[in-house]
């Protein structure tokens, strides 16, 4: 059987494992925090977004690099 | 998500939309295409415009519904970014810059759920670009306005590292803060736009393929990648609020950092 297509989807499914085991330990915390303590939501908001966007960085890097690099 | 993979395993024949595929040019004006995006643009500035406008035409003290939707609008951006954000008594500063970011981002997204429109903006990376850059210049310029040139040790030395480390800690500092992150702030918007708008697009020429085959079985699976297409146009379309939330929250975040740089 061939297979066709690029090798760099596969990479950038790698490169999203990562990104999304880190947004789900970051957003777990997040949810634990304002469930034991609802007053501090506004507290942990930011910073629960800026995990995100620290954690998800390498992902969309992925996405970028797939498609940039060529095949 | 089964449903949306079954047009592509059928054999030969079915070709998806892909990234490659250029919209062509309305009129160009030397080398400078004139495009649906840079229409939808400057349509969304029109609109966005005009709704305040009329929201706040008449500024009585008991809101119609127009001025309600307008008020209760600016009032997210002011209390749930600016204000629980920045804090503090100058926050108030930084409002008309996040307020009209967010619904610029806002109604430049929402194209991408309007059937006719169907294009979300951002799904181009140059305006997600020529965006991230604005905050960047904004926040560093805010920054070294407070600190001078302190603001670079500030920004790249974290307190209370051993001085061993400094070596290590200070070039991943610089890249993460001066370089990845605006490059991730732009790519975050562009890449969920353009997943976005290109998971309908498949699903819809999807659709078309199925209902083109002879074998009427084959024609009957088109309804399961019709239901797999609706769901997954309401979750975009959620994604595309969520997506002009977390920009202006972001850009409100590192304004903060840049403020607020020698208790970091």
């Amino acid at each position: 059987m061939e297979v066709q297509g690029s090798l760099n989807l596969i990479g950038y499914g790698l490169s999203a494992i990562g990104g999304g085991i880190g947004v789900g330990l970051v957003f777990a915390a997040y949810i634990n925090g304002v469930a034991r303590q609802p007053e501090a939501q506004r507290v942990l908001q930011p910073i629960a977004f800026l995990g995100l966007a620290l954690t998800e960085a390498l992902a969309i890097l992925g996405l970028v690099f797939a498609f940039v690099l060529p095949i | 998500m089964i449903a949306l993979a079954l047009p592509a395993a059928d054999e030969g024949g079915f070709a998806p939309p892909s990234v490659g595929e250029h919209l062509p040019a309305i009129f160009s004006i030397g080398s400078f295409d004139f495009t649906k995006h840079t229409l939808l643009v400057l349509l969304s500035v029109v609109i966005i415009a005009f709704f305040f406008m009329f929201a706040i035409r008449k500024g009585s003290m008991v809101p119609g519904k127009l001025q309600f939707l307008g008020e209760s609008a600016y009032g997210f951006v002011r209390n749930s970014v600016a204000k629980d954000v920045l804090g503090g008594q100058d926050f108030i500063k930084y409002v008309p810059l996040l307020f009209s970011l967010f619904f610029f981002i806002l109604v430049n997204n929402i194209y991408g759920a309007i059937p006719i429109l169907q294009l979300p903006t951002f799904s181009h990376v140059g305006g997600a670009y020529v965006l991230a850059a604005l905050v960047w210049f904004i926040w560093i310029g805010l920054g070294f306005k407070k600190y001078g040139v302190r603001y670079l040790k500030l920004a790249t030395v974290p307190s209370g590292v051993p001085w061993y480390l400094l070596p290590m800690i200070v070039p991943i500092e610089i890249i993460s803060n001066f370089l990845v992150r605006p490059i991730t702030h732009s790519l975050r918007l562009f890449a969920t736009m353009l997943a976005g708008h290109l998971i309908v697009g498949v699903a819809g020429s999807g659709i078309e393929f199925l209902i083109a085959q002879e074998n009427i079985l084959l024609q009957g699976t088109s309804v399961l990648v019709l239901a797999g297409a609706v769901a997954m146009y309401f979750l975009e379309a959620l994604i595309m609020v969520l997506q002009a939330y977390i920009f202006v929250l972001l850009t409100a975040i590192y304004i903060e950092g840049a403020l607020n740089a020698d208790s970091h």
